[in-house]
């Protein structure tokens, strides 16, 4: 055998593109069920309103809200498969810390909320914190 | 100022990050039960199932499903996100004070970043007020988003330090 199998594995390309599917998924799943929250409207007030069952109903009749599920899902089983490949020590908090910055600046670009510097700290320092626990 | 949050919705942030944390643990804590899964053996998934700590852990991360959707109703992403990764120092002081792991200085100093991180938002307002748009006047505002529009202008005042 010339080369090993597990070699061309844990190739930096299909590593670094697995770790990036893992947290472009999971950003969008959180930007579409944070945009979907935000259509429904505040749940204190539903359930206020029309009870747990009529907040319940709000949110699952929400299409914004499944799909948002759905890329939650597919983040899931990219994270599995990736784990499948990818240390579990590089391909977490790799794509935890991916995932704060993704999700600052999606949340900037989709949900036009207001990030400020304060915001992108917290994030950044959220990033690279996650990245040292993992060490 | 707008938006802060009542201790009722501070209780729901902390479930928020207990839930999680406490959830994977005891996920974790089952499958190293369960032992290893292989693509060729998934039916060990569905025997997982019957691990009363999976339960637990399903059942933690369902409440935690719930609150952060509630969360999410009335605070911005930008704001539930970094509060709720104080869970990763819940993980690891669990991990340090129960299961008597060893922490190393460089995780000591990944804690003290997400704990300024959390700070940075705390301090700030947890929902963006948005001018309402196209409202006809003398309609009821809508009252997620205050009694009080901003106007055109897209930069916020709460944002801070002014550029020079």
């Amino acid at each position: 055998m010339t080369s090993a199998p597990h070699v061309a594995l844990t190739s930096p390309l299909l590593t670094w593109t697995t770790i990036v599917a893992v947290a472009a998924t999971a950003v969008a799943g959180d930007c579409l069920t944070a945009g979907a929250m935000r259509r429904i409207g505040d749940l204190d007030d539903i359930r206020a309103h029309s009870g747990l069952t009529g907040a319940i109903k709000a949110v699952i009749s929400s299409p914004l809200f499944l799909v948002g599920v759905l890329s939650m899902a597919l983040s899931f089983f990219t994270l599995l498969f990736t784990l499948s490949r990818v240390d579990v020590s590089l391909a977490a908090p790799a794509s935890a810390s991916l995932t704060f910055i993704g999700n600052a600046a999606a949340a900037k670009l989709f949900l036009h909320e207001n990030v400020d510097r304060r915001r992108w700290l917290a994030a950044l320092f959220v990033c690279v914190g996650v990245a040292l626990l993992a060490r | 100022m707008a938006h802060t949050l009542t201790p009722a919705r501070y209780l729901v942030l902390l479930a928020v990050m207990l839930t999680a944390s406490v959830g994977d643990t005891l996920l974790s804590h089952g499958m190293a039960q369960v032992g290893p899964v292989s693509l060729s053996h998934l039916g060990l998934l569905l025997h997982a199932l019957a691990n009363p700590w999976i339960i637990a852990g399903i059942l933690c991360l369902l409440g935690f499903f719930a609150s952060y959707l509630s969360a999410l109703s009335w605070a911005d992403l930008t704001f539930v996100l970094p509060s709720t990764a104080f869970g990763y120092i819940i993980v690891a002081l669990l991990a340090h004070f129960w299961q008597h792991e060893h922490i190393s200085p460089a995780r000591w100093a990944g804690i003290l970043l997400i704990v300024c991180g959390v700070g940075f938002v705390a301090n700030g307002p947890s929902l963006t007020e948005h001018p309402p748009v196209a409202q006809p006047p003398g309609a009821a505002l809508d009252p997620l988003l205050g009694t009080e529009p901003l106007g055109a202008d897209p930069v916020a005042p709460h944002q801070i330090g002014p550029r020079a």
